[in-house]
């Protein structure tokens, strides 16, 4: 005969045994588990079909697509960037859902625009949510703000004054908009402009990833600026001496350089055999034009937010 | 006869408190208000947003199901149970019944609701540290979430005057759901033309217009809801149920309890 | 004026899938129960007493025919605030304590409010559920709910009291407090409608009974009437053992003791066995008629044919 006290024994112990193995179980699973093909992540890829379903709902069920796509580029972006494919899907239906949300447009602005491994590199896709954002949100001066970043980040310097200006036209506006729309049109491709327009991205944005993106950037702005100062410094020594220095520590021995210079992450900079001044870790420094090693192939490994 | 519908309403009301069920319902409404302050931690510029979103989302939500499930019990499981008996014996006509059945679920409702917002205000108050004016607008959703309730009662009362609990929680649902698509449905008999076209209009006409009482989203973002909107939806809502409650008495009036 | 008069109550139900059938529930019945009187409607399960019951109070519509309590009509809420009502098995608001129901029946039924505290202590006294007034009724014994529901049905002190099956689910003890209770009923002037059955009862309580047979009337009127039409039997005992042949196929029972014998004939035999035993020269002790009982009067009636006439003996 069982008794009674043997009994509860093997079934509390079969239960926590069970759940145990389950919850193992499911992370092996999960782990197995391919990569989500666009239409299982989204579910329902239809904007107006899933706002008719939200049965008057659509506020949450946007707060909800807004936290998926947070979670997406995060996730994307900690293991090593990609091409964010459903970047643009996930955010066209959170505006669709609730064209008020603006942080997604700031969002989109940014991270639609900037090139992979970065970002999508979509930049008519963006420049698209932008203006739906603006058609729904016709007083909002931020949102001419984002076209005329994105704008900026094409090139299109034109047409990035001209959002700057409608915007500035806005009641509340930012004066920085009205100085921006007359810098532009003259000095688009400027690297004071840049240096302005990172800077007030850094300041304005309540996003953690948007403004470690406004530092990477501005960290590269600093640096190409001071690898035109370097390599003007070492065309002196080379019109001194008639070679070029193998190192940094020759130029500061002769004189013309008070110590080893450091990038703004603290890496000394190189000089190559042909004289070109470069960083020694270009990886850290993901939006950088000028200093590149020769033959140097940008990794898929984007480092947004190194250690400050 | 004004007494009467008034203890029957007093104790339908007392009735629906005791029945533990409704603490559960409005204990996880609660609930999600708290986690509604988690999840607004995505990103810092929205909590406010998801708060009231998700927080007026599940009053509604809830209520609904609140709503149809002790509405449904109202009339048949007194039916069912025989409880009703010893009521019509007494100098109480089945209208008054109704009627009185009809203000105390109501009124539980209203109460219910009440204690909702109370969280959702908390999670606010927490999220937001302080409660600025457009705040108060959230009142007016709440009062339209309110409406949608008394709908719902009256439709639960009418099915359950001549239908099984469980069919009547069905229809009482399914109105909800068609009732939500109202405006689209009425741009779609817009669209189509002849015999079908009649059919739409007239659903879209027929079907309880829950798409208008839906503000959360407006709400969420501070926009102001005029207060000629608030007017006539009130009065909507007031007529329809005056529809629903008289095809109940209509249909209980006659009919024999077995 | 009766305290109530059925004039041809009828009551067809269509049953079946398609509603097409016809399932009759009451024939036409005519019955009418003078004020004051215990008037018990008898019958077997599903012969129609609480169809009937539940015409009276307004929950079910005849197909055809009418009545009149107090000589008002059925859906008359003045009629309905001097009636009571227990219906069969009762069941009342879970939730409620005892004194909550019996409050709100009370003001359902417009008890003045000063004095309805006091009616519905009274009331709890009578039927003894004092102890147990603020419980919830979810916790009530069958015994009990019973007892409420005696208590919500007089809480109003109303003239007449309908009572469908009130003794089912009491134990001897509580069908005896029932019994009381329906009898200071009537010695307080009301006039009392029950319904059962369980013979015994109404033998011991009813004035009048009506029987009641797959909805149809079989017989009313007052109980020693209604016995009397059905032959008795009779116990004869004589001195000595011995039991003349003739006579003995007559015998229903038969007792031998040391020096007598008693035995239970039919009626029709008396006189042949009192004439044999004289013959015979026995001595004869006693005659003593067995009374019928209602039960025989019952089974008698049960057995005939059905007719479509209700039958009425006596008033």
């Amino acid at each position: 005969m069982i008794r009674s006290r043997t009994i509860t024994a093997v079934a509390a112990t079969t239960l926590l045994a069970s759940m145990g193995a389950s919850i193992f179980l499911v992370r092996i699973i999960d782990r197995e588990h391919p990569t989500a093909t666009l239409q299982a992540t989204l579910y329902i890829s239809s904007p107006k079909m899933l706002k008719r379903l939200s049965l008057g709902y659509e506020g949450l069920l946007a707060d909800l697509y807004w936290t998926r796509v947070v979670q997406y580029f995060g996730g994307i972006h900690r293991h090593g960037g990609g091409q964010y494919k459903l970047l643009w899907p996930l955010l066209n239906i959170t505006t669709q859902l609730d064209p008020h949300l603006i942080p997604a447009y700031e969002f989109g602005g940014t991270f639609l625009v900037a090139k992979p491994p970065n970002g999508a590199g979509a930049p008519q896709q963006a420049v698209e949510l932008v203006k739906f954002g603006i058609e729904n949100n016709p007083s909002d001066w931020h949102l001419y703000y984002d076209l005329a970043f994105i704008y900026y980040d094409m090139k299109d310097y034109r047409n990035s004054a001209q959002a700057f200006l409608r915007g500035s036209q806005l009641p509340g506006a930012h004066p920085f908009l009205k100085i921006m729309a007359a810098n532009m049109a003259q000095h688009g491709g400027d690297l004071a402009t840049a240096r302005m327009m990172w800077t007030a991205t850094y300041q304005t944005t309540h996003d953690d990833m948007i403004r470690a993106n406004a530092v990477a950037h501005l960290r590269a702005i600093q640096a190409d600026a001071e690898v035109t100062q370097l390599d003007q410094i070492v065309q002196i020594y080379h019109k001194r001496t008639g070679k070029f220095p193998a190192g940094f520590a020759e130029i500061v021995s002769v004189g013309l350089l008070k110590e080893i210079p450091v990038d703004p992450l603290g890496h000394p900079y190189k000089v190559e055999p042909g004289g070109n001044v470069v960083v020694s870790e270009p990886a850290d420094l993901p939006f950088l034009n000028k200093g590149l090693p020769e033959g140097y192939v940008p990794s898929i490994v984007p480092k947004l937010s190194p250690a400050e | 006869m004004n007494s009467r519908i008034f203890h029957i309403a007093t104790n339908t009301f007392r009735e629906a408190v005791r029945d533990r069920v409704l603490y559960n319902l409005v204990a996880f409404a609660l609930l999600i208000s708290a986690a509604a302050v988690l999840v607004g931690q995505i990103s810092i510029h929205i909590e406010r947003l998801v708060v009231i979103n998700l927080g007026l989302t599940a009053v509604s939500l809830f209520g609904i199901v609140i709503a149809i499930f002790i509405g449904i019990g109202l009339v048949s499981k007194e039916i069912d149970k025989r409880t009703l008996y010893t009521v019509l014996s007494r100098p109480v006509r089945r209208w008054e019944f109704i009627a009185g059945k009809f203000f105390g679920l109501s009124g539980t409702l209203v109460v219910n609701t009440f204690f909702m917002a109370i969280g959702v205000f908390a999670a606010l108050a927490y999220v937001s540290h302080h409660l600025v004016a457009a705040d108060l607008w959230i009142l007016v959703a709440l009062y339209f979430i309110v409406l949608q309730f008394v709908i719902i009662t009256a439709l639960a009362l009418f099915f359950s005057s001549f239908s099984t609990p469980i069919f009547s929680a069905l229809f009482a649902f399914l109105l909800f759901i068609i009732g939500s698509f109202a405006n689209d449905l009425r741009n779609f008999a817009a669209l189509t033309h002849g015999v079908t076209r009649w059919f739409a209009t007239a659903a879209a006409y027929l079907v309880p217009n829950f798409s208008e009482l839906n503000v959360i989203a407006e709400v969420a973002h501070g926009a102001t809801i005029p207060a000629r909107l608030i007017i006539l939806n009130s009065v909507y809502v007031a007529v329809y149920a005056l529809v629903l409650l008289s095809g109940a008495v209509l249909i209980f009036e006659r009919r024999n309890l077995k | 004026m009766p305290a109530i008069e059925i004039l041809g109550l009828e009551k067809i139900y269509s049953v079946g899938f398609w509603r097409k059938r016809a399932k009759r529930a009451l024939h036409p019945l005519h019955l009418s129960v003078e004020e004051g009187e215990i008037f018990g409607f008898l019958g077997p399960n599903g012969a129609g007493k609480t169809t009937t019951l539940k015409i009276l109070m307004g929950l079910v519509f005849p197909t055809s025919g009418t009545a009149r309590i107090l000589g008002m009509h059925l859906d008359d809420p003045r009629m309905k605030a001097q009636i009571g009502f227990l219906p069969e098995q009762p069941y009342f608001y879970d939730h409620l304590t005892a004194r909550e129901l019996l409050t709100y029946y009370g003001q359902l039924s417009g008890v003045d409010s000063g004095q309805l505290r006091e009616k519905v202590g009274d009331v709890l006294d009578q039927v003894k559920l004092t102890d147990s007034a603020n419980v919830q009724l979810r916790k009530f014994s069958k015994g009990m709910l019973q007892r409420v529901g005696i208590a919500q049905a007089i809480l109003h002190d109303p003239k007449i009291v309908f009572l469908d099956e009130p003794m089912s689910g009491l134990d001897p003890m509580g069908r005896r407090e029932v019994r009381n209770l329906i009898e200071n009923l009537k010695a307080a002037g009301k006039t009392i409608f029950f319904s059962t059955h369980i013979l015994s009862d109404a033998e011991a309580l009813c004035d009048r009974v009506g029987i009641l047979h797959r909805g149809q009337l079989r017989g009313v009127g007052a109980i020693p009437e209604l016995t009397a039409s059905v032959h008795g039997n009779v116990e004869i005992t004589w001195r000595g053992t011995k039991t003349p042949a003739g006579i003995r196929t007559m015998f229903l029972e038969c007792h031998a003791t040391a020096d007598t014998m008693r035995v239970v004939v039919p009626e029709n035999n008396q006189e042949v066995v009192l004439e044999t035993l004289r013959r015979e020269g026995l001595r004869l002790i006693s005659v003593i008629p067995v009374r019928t009982s209602l039960e025989d009067y019952f089974v008698a009636q049960l057995g005939k044919p059905e007719k479509m006439e209700s039958v009425s003996l006596g008033t």
